[in-house]
């Protein structure tokens, strides 16, 4: 005994005075001055692969955004279109032909040339099937964004052609209007095809693009490190040498490590911690414009549902401004369409049903039901982004329902199961949301409220609302490739759609990032992924 | 003592089998469609079944297990849903920063808590006594969460002495080769990697040690008492030794063996109930690995993960408990 347990003395009392010593001696700062100029992003959780076209969750795509080029972009605080790898573009007069002018001299991080083959390459990698190097995951935004893959019967790209070394020419089984803002969505960036053949269905751990920033190191669940491209094609950016995504799961630690220095932006800022980043002259608070819509969904198969006074008399009964007050720190819009007035197409003349009890019993009168009736009330058991405590909005929601006669029991259940009996239309009412993909209007108002998306089992119009008119008017809009059109197209659709009320659009929420003061240039953009090309550190 | 020690390790083999079975019957009780949290809110009926085909989900749940068991026993602890990745190498960095972060936090634990015991029993009743003991008793009801987010503000944001996230600073740069970094940074020679490894692992480990170093703090103290009142106790007074010595040279050493014994079930516990430690303190362990896994419904990971752990905790016990047998020559099975 005496051989084992004084040496372990021995190691315990050296370790405990290292570990005292700390205390008293530590005196370095953790941001001490670097000739390098690196940013650290603080954010909840981890990337799940770093191939852009395998991914569809924020924490991947915010990332990759960094180390990829798409052929068109969005402008850094909206979702307009504008030029990339891409410097010009034309559709032909049917919207069935899009010939893109590319870039030339631009060339992938290891060294190789992007050109219309590249692009070619990427584009058959993701739509078909039978491509060898379609691995690494199931292209899941490609599938949703485009149709389907090659062979499908809904797929949009019939064929995508090099004409020359600098022009790419996609031909569309049908026009398809939203397809430049498909493009330009961060998932369907550039890969350099030479490290997609090298690398095969490991790419996503070995990312290779044409963007400001060069893949380092991914230490799982902790960090992950991009550093400058010296021969990015925008002369003299980025301007940041290194840029470390890491991750924090906690708000409230993500927020202390942001405030003593070893972070210099966060992501995820919960609502309540808005007041203390204001008042800290070393922080500054960053709003990201809301890209979201959080709603109360009537199953309008169901009976009372099925009757449009009994809808309109419900809208009338919820206080959206209490809710935004109440559960978002006044960090919300409070909705009256199911477009977020973020995305262009947003009919600002829609007047939404005014919070009036009085009024909402005597149309549930006028509905047949003067005293009211009983139903249940689904609430999601998870918080989202647009909507963070679900239970207690349901609560809320309920107490103002009753008041009207509308006696509501809220149910809940697990949140995969919750997706799955809501896509299949079995609840008589329910919370839900979305959150914008690319910026197009179709984004939200045909997978919400048009009639082609709702089929139980897979409907992600949950309302299984079914309006003819509406369906011409988006389905009109998404083959018409002229924008005021297509304008015009949307804000009818959305009068139709707030007259019929087949949801209560509740809230847009707006998310909430901090970062130092010494931060600058830092847009926040709406769909959830930004470039940090133009961030600099001015200490 | 060589037959003992065949004997535990044949125990080990149903201990194993059966904790295979628990996981697996849970995981598969738990209810949501994992192709369906897989593929998300935007997927058709058709993905959805290839998915469930490919993962071999709609099969019987005793073939899935079997299928289990077998790839188990050959090594494979199968690939990740969400990294695709196989899972054996993906969980190393994982499960070495976890021990790295327990061992740590059971030496804060020994050296306070051993210590704390000693003195409160040499001198018991007194003030020293009574506020150890208090502490102690503090210290095993702590919420962890509430005691790291505490810290943090007080050592990290208020005094800015201690950094509160993560094993090292992210901007400077680490060479994992051990994925110890404490051992990785002297393995390069770079000493002020290693100074900066071992301030980060600081706060956690506080905040990860306080309920084992109150337990055993309470545990060296009632062995201590016990020692104290024997006959060569007292020979060792009679012949003139120094009190410090008495206690630290020949009290201590037959006061250790439970001490030991509670240390290495304490060890056991720290791997596995480090979830939230990780979680506020940005620490990139199994713990985290296995949770992050849980509301991603990635079955092979959750399963796998809760079997490394499990594993760990078996063998550390195993070892215990031949430690046990070798320091104290009284024990016999």
């Amino acid at each position: 005994m005496k051989k084992i347990v004084s040496p372990i003395l021995g190691v315990l009392l050296a370790v405990s005075l290292m570990l005292t010593g700390c205390g008293s001696q530590s005196t370095t700062s953790p941001s001490a001055p670097q000739a390098e100029k690196t940013l650290i992003e603080g954010r909840g959780g981890d990337s799940v692969s770093l191939d852009p076209a395998n991914v569809t969750d924020g924490e991947s795509l915010r990332v990759t955004e960094n180390i990829f080029d798409t052929l068109v972009a969005y402008k850094p605080n909206n979702t307009e279109i504008i030029p990339s790898l891409a410097t010009e573009w034309k559709a032909s007069p049917d919207g069935k032909e899009w010939t893109f002018t590319l870039q030339d001299g631009v060339k992938f991080h290891d060294g190789t040339d992007f050109n219309a083959d590249a692009v070619v390459f990427n584009f058959q990698r993701w739509m078909d099937k039978s491509n060898p190097y379609h691995t690494g995951g199931d292209f899941d935004y490609f599938q949703s964004m485009f149709g389907g893959f090659k062979g499908d019967k809904g797929c949009v790209i019939a064929d995508v052609k090099a004409l020359d070394k600098t022009h790419v020419q996609f031909r569309l089984t049908v026009p398809q209007a939203p397809f430049l803002a498909n493009v330009a969505m961060t998932a369907f960036a550039m890969a350099s095809p030479d490290a997609v053949k090298k690398y095969g269905d490991k790419f996503g751990q070995n990312p290779v693009g044409t963007g400001p920033f060069v893949f380092k190191e991914w230490k799982p669940n902790d960090s992950i490190t991009v550093v400058k491209n010296k021969n990015f094609w925008q002369k003299g950016l980025p301007k940041l040498d290194k840029l470390i995504f890491r991750v924090i799961p906690d708000n409230t630690a993500r927020l202390t490590a942001l405030q003593s220095g070893e972070l210099d932006l966060m992501d995820g800022l919960n609502p309540s911690d808005a007041a203390t980043v204001k008042g800290n002259s070393k922080l500054q608070l960053v709003t990201r414009p809301s890209m979201n819509v959080g709603y109360l969904s009537f199953n309008t198969t169901k009976p009372p549902f099925d009757n449009v006074k009994v809808r309109q008399a419900l809208s009338m009964a919820v206080n959206k401004k209490g809710l935004v007050d109440a559960f978002y720190n006044g960090m919300a819009l409070p909705a009256k369409n199911a477009l977020p007035p973020s995305v262009w197409g947003y009919n600002d003349a829609v007047k939404d049903y005014e919070y009036n009890l009085d009024a909402a019993k005597k149309l549930l009168a006028e509905a047949g039901y003067p005293n009211g009736f009983e139903t249940d009330f689904w609430a999601m058991p998870v918080a989202r982004q647009y909507m963070p405590q679900p239970q207690k909005i349901a609560e809320s929601i309920q107490a103002d329902f009753a008041k009207i006669g509308v006696k509501t029991k809220i149910v809940s259940m697990e949140w995969a199961t919750y997706l799955k009996k809501t896509k299949n239309g079995e609840h008589p009412m329910a919370l839900l949301g979305w959150t914008g993909d690319n910026g197009d209007p179709d984004n939200f108002l045909y997978v919400l409220l048009d009639k082609d998306n709702a089929n139980p089992p897979a409907a992600s119009n949950i309302s299984l609302y079914k309006n003819d008119k509406v369906h011409e008017l988006l389905f009109k809009a998404q083959i018409t490739p002229d924008i005021q059109v297509r304008t015009d197209l949307y804000k009818q659709a959305q009068l139709l759609i707030h007259d019929d009320a087949p949801m209560v659009p509740l809230v847009h929420s707006t998310p909430l990032l901090a970062s130092a003061s010494y931060v600058k240039g830092f847009i926040a953009h709406p769909t959830g992924t930004e470039r940090f090309t133009e961030v600099s550190i001015e200490k | 003592m060589l037959s003992y020690v065949a004997r535990r390790i044949l125990q080990l083999i149903p201990v194993l089998f059966g904790m295979s079975l628990v996981v697996f019957a849970i995981i598969h009780a738990i209810p949501g469609d994992p192709a369906m949290v897989i593929l998300g809110e935007r997927a058709t009926p058709q993905a959805l079944n290839e998915l469930r085909e490919r993962l071999g989900l709609n099969q019987p749940l005793y073939i899935q297990y079997w299928h289990y068991l077998l790839q188990t026993l050959g090594g494979d602890l199968g690939e990740s849903i969400r990294t695709k990745k196989a899972i054996a190498q993906e969980i190393f960095p994982y499960l070495a920063a976890t021990i790295e972060l327990s061992l740590s936090a059971l030496v804060f634990a020994a050296v306070v808590g051993v210590n704390a015991g000693i003195i409160a029993a040499w001198r018991r009743a007194s003030w020293f006594d009574y506020i150890a003991m208090l502490v102690a008793l503090i210290g095993v009801s702590m919420p962890v969460f509430w005691l790291g987010l505490m810290e943090q503000w007080v050592f990290a944001q208020k005094l800015a002495l201690l950094p509160s996230i993560g094993r090292y600073n992210a901007r400077e740069t680490i060479h994992a080769i051990t994925q110890f970094y404490v051992l990785d940074t002297l393995l390069e020679g770079n000493w002020a990697g290693f100074w900066d490894v071992v301030k980060h692992l600081v706060l956690p480990s506080v905040a990860l040690g306080t309920i084992p170093m109150a337990i055993i703090a309470r545990m060296s103290r009632s062995s201590m008492l016990e020692v104290m009142k024997a006959d060569y106790v007292r020979t060792a007074r009679a012949k003139g030794l120094n009190e410090f010595w008495v206690i630290y040279k020949h009290a201590l050493k037959n006061a250790m063996a439970p001490v030991l014994t509670v240390m290495g079930l304490q060890l056991g516990t720290l791997l596995g109930g480090a979830v939230l430690t990780e979680t506020i303190f940005g620490w990139p362990g199994i713990g985290r690995y296995i949770n992050d896994a849980i509301s991603f419904r990635d079955y092979p990971v959750v399963q796998s993960g809760i079997l490394v752990v499990a594993f760990f905790f078996v063998l550390i016990n195993l070892l215990v408990d031949i430690l046990y047998a070798y320091i104290d020559p009284r024990i016999h099975y």
